[in-house]
């Protein structure tokens, strides 16, 4: 069992948790992710890893509700558990293998989509520890879920946000922030890492390889295991096929084949789809028997 | 009674049971088992013994359960397995022990494999093993990996008196046990459960969730855990793929990722939120044992399977018995065919399989006949999806993260023959993970093997003086 230490809303449907799984704290790296059950019957559900603190032995994750799992999950609050957490898992983030020097005269970008802010900080935050500040495009549907801003900024250079429906920064897609920067001859960095929605982090890579900088992004594909046993996190990467839990999370954006990947992010979603009405039926169900007692 | 035909043992009927995961063969009551025994002639130099990998005293324990002692016949078998009530089920008995059987010549040969199961259920529900435990020796023993081979190990470390943990990466024990081989082979909590129960009667400590070479690597149990030795087991689960165009397709699948969603995460119960889909019309590709699990797991769930197999029905590697019933329960056997493309449909979703007739030509290496292409013998079989089952190769996590490791050029872990001495001091390694993927038994009877090496390591090491 792994204790929750901290629970704090992002926004409605957003939570990040701080858990305690001093095993996970002590290796984990920016990149990696993590498999966590929230019950006997529950999916082992990948959730990139947030944020981690050797000393008190915490890993944080951020969890949004988008499927049967992740809803029940987001209901969990201080004090509450775990079943499992397994990790970390993943190759980390190609940075840490570079020396300071190297880092210190690289320029970087980094974009984050939606819930993608949350593994995009561990990153930024790793970065920035060794003073070195990175630049950021922030995106969201609208300003509600445009989370963790605040611990961005203080880790960022440039930081710009963006909204589809232009209640917060500039209206429309990261990619128009991108665009926008072309323009005034900003768009000079020697590398983007992406993370967010897939076909956000397609559109980015699109663009990137037009203005050809070399581009990151870190796939949330299906998975079971997380170790290599089931093939159910496969890629297409340069023509070859991949696992994303032992080989990535993170490949080169202008090798993977998104329409693919996005594909096979389908194949269960019908199903997935009627068991979260299910549950929200539940919910509803429940409220109403809670309210009576 | 006829002494040349054997008791058959009961099964459920293959209308009934190809509808519901329950165990397909029901086993001797006690009185088939006397029966049974009652067959074996005893021979003074029992072959059987020498086909078994672990040299289980066979005729000591056959002759106690025709006397009726079946404590002792328990205990003669626990002497030798640790996992007798799973070999039982899972060996393939026809080419080990029953294949050596004297009376081949004339008949059936005796239903080791059932009495095996008989007997050990009959002491695991008793629960009338007496446990030989040797006073704490005071030093810490890590095994990666809960499949047969590092349950063994561990089970006979902890008897010879080592403070014995085993990790593992997924969040339940059992290895291939737990996720692979399905509950109407091997019920779970009936067999599995209970065998790793008695592991933690020994005072085994299993830690879950913990995936060495990342959350910890093998150094660092030595270094900063103080583990004086390290048992690898690691097993070889990492599917392998043809590499044929459409592999990719959304409705093409390893058999480990059905097996893993329908064993493990319970897919076929309402009550477990993990999703499985197989479609109305299902191609396994492979023959073994694998296959066959995959083939009627997909059964189960209400598809039309056919099995594609590039050999001929003879060489069919799974066991006869899994055969068998797969053809009972309606699998149907497309032998001497390769698939060489899958077929997509406009959204991407698997739609018909092309595949080719092959023919048998001369025997290759390994002695089989090797399967060759008959040319323009193409043709087309519709499907909804395809479930992959074509051998796996060790687990890559522990091999790419264990600095001094070494691997052999099948990237399974070098280890020494018998004692599983790896390149790394007080590192060893078996099962699976070092032979590729194997037998039950073979990982079993390497993880007892290993544990003998570590335990004279140990000694010579700390406990002489
Ligand atoms: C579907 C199927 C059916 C089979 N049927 C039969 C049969 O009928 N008869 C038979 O004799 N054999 C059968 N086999 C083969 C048999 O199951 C294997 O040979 C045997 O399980 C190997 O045992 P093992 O202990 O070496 O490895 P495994 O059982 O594979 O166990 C390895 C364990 O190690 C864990 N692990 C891997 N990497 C790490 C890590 N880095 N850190 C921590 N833990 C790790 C894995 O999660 C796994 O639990 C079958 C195999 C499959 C897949
Ligand atoms: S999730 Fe199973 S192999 Fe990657």
């Amino acid at each position: 069992m792994f204790e929750i230490k901290k629970h704090k809303i992002l926004s409605p449907g957003i939570s990040l948790y701080e858990v305690y799984a001093p095993r996970v704290a002590n290796t984990a790296e920016p990149g990696q992710f993590v498999i966590v059950r929230i019950h006997e019957k529950g999916e082992r559900i990948p959730l990139t890893i947030c944020d981690y603190n050797r000393e008190a032995g915490t890993v944080s994750i951020v969890v949004q509700a988008v499927g049967r799992s992740t809803f029940q999950m987001v209901k969990l609050e201080k004090g509450d558990n775990f079943l499992d957490f397994a990790g970390p898992l993943g190759q980390p983030s190609e940075l840490i293998e570079e020396s300071d020097e190297e880092l210190k005269n690289k320029k970087i970008l980094f974009i984050g989509g939606g819930v993608g802010a949350a593994p995009v900080y561990p990153q930024i935050k790793w970065l920035s520890d060794k003073g070195i500040k990175a630049d950021m495009i922030l995106g969201a549907r609208s300003k509600e879920q445009l989370i963790l801003k605040e611990d961005i900024k203080k880790t960022t250079n440039n930081l710009w946000l963006c909204t589809n429906d232009g209640s917060k920064g500039e209206t429309g897609f990261v990619t128009d922030v991108m665009r926008r920067l072309k323009q005034s001859n900003e768009m000079n960095y020697d590398l983007i890492v992406v993370i967010g929605p897939m076909i956000m982090m397609k559109s980015v890579s699109e663009l990137s390889l037009e203005y050809g900088i070399k581009t990151i992004a870190s796939l949330n594909t299906l998975m079971v295991d997380g170790t290599g046993m089931c093939g159910a996190c496969r890629v297409t990467v340069g023509n070859e096929t991949k696992f994303t839990c032992v080989d990535g999370p993170e490949f080169n954006a202008h090798l993977v084949d998104f329409n693919e990947a996005m594909r096979r992010q389908m194949i269960f979603k019908t199903e997935e789809g009627k068991d979260l009405l299910k549950t929200q039926k539940e919910t509803e169900e429940h409220n109403c028997s809670c309210q009576q007692a | 009674m006829d002494r040349f035909k054997k008791i058959d043992v009961k099964v459920l009927s293959p209308e009934v049971r190809k509808c519901n995961f329950e165990e397909v063969c029901l086993g001797y009551s006690e009185e088939e088992a006397v029966l049974e025994a009652n067959r074996c002639l005893l021979c003074k130099k029992p072959a059987c013994v020498q086909g078994c990998p672990v040299s289980i005293d066979i005729p000591g324990f056959i002759a106690k359960i025709k006397e009726g002692d079946l404590d002792k016949a328990g205990e003669i078998v626990f002497d030798s397995s640790t996992l007798p009530a799973i070999c039982g089920r899972v060996c393939p008995q026809e080419s080990q022990c029953e294949g050596k059987c004297v009376l081949n010549k004339k008949g059936d040969p005796v239903s080791i494999g059932k009495l095996e199961r008989f007997i050990a259920d009959y002491t695991n529900i008793n629960n009338s093993l007496k446990i030989r435990k040797n006073p704490s020796k005071g030093l810490k023993v890590a095994v990666v990996g809960s499949g047969p081979s590092g349950l063994s190990c561990a089970g006979e470390l902890a008897k010879a008196g080592y403070d014995v943990t085993i990790f593992e990466a997924l969040h339940k024990p059992g290895g291939v046990l737990e996720y692979g081989i399905p509950e109407f082979r091997l019920p779970k909590d009936k067999v599995v459960k209970k065998e790793i129960q008695n592991l933690k009667n020994l005072g085994v400590k299993i830690e879950t969730d913990v995936i060495i070479g990342r959350t910890i690597t093998v150094d660092s149990l030595m270094k900063d855990e103080d583990f004086k030795a390290v048992y690898l087991a690691s097993g070889a689960g990492l599917p392998k793929f043809m590499g044929i165009p459409g592999e990719n397709l959304n409705g093409v699948f390893s058999a480990n990722e059905v097996l893993t969603r329908a064993n493990l995460m319970k897919a076929f119960r309402d009550d477990y939120d993990t999703p499985v889909f197989v479609g109305k019309k299902v191609i396994v590709v492979g023959g073994g044992n694998v296959a066959m699990d995959a083939a009627r797991t997909a059964l189960r769930f209400g598809a039309e399977v056919h099995v594609v197999y590039r050999r001929g029905l003879e060489e069919l590697p799974a066991r006869v018995e899994e055969v068998h019933h797969a053809q009972e329960e309606g699998v149907i056997f497309n032998v001497l065919c390769n698939p060489l493309e899958i077929i997509g449909s406009e959204d991407g979703w698997v739609k018909a399989v092309k595949c080719i007739r092959m023919e048998l030509g001369e025997p290759d290496s390994s002695g089989r006949r090797r399967p060759q292409e008959i040319e323009d013998s193409e043709f087309i079989i519709e499907a909804d999806s395809v479930i992959m089952s074509l051998g796996t190769s060790p687990n890559p996590i522990i091999n790419k993260n264990t600095k001094g490791l070494q691997l052999n050029k099948w990237e399974c872990i070098d280890a020494e023959d018998v004692s599983g001495k790896t390149s790394i001091e007080g590192v060893f390694a078996g099962g699976d993970a070092v032979t590729g993927a194997a037998t039950v038994i073979l990982a079993m009877g390497a993880g007892k093997n290993s544990a003998a090496a570590i335990d004279k390591y140990l000694t010579d090491k700390y406990l002489t003086k």
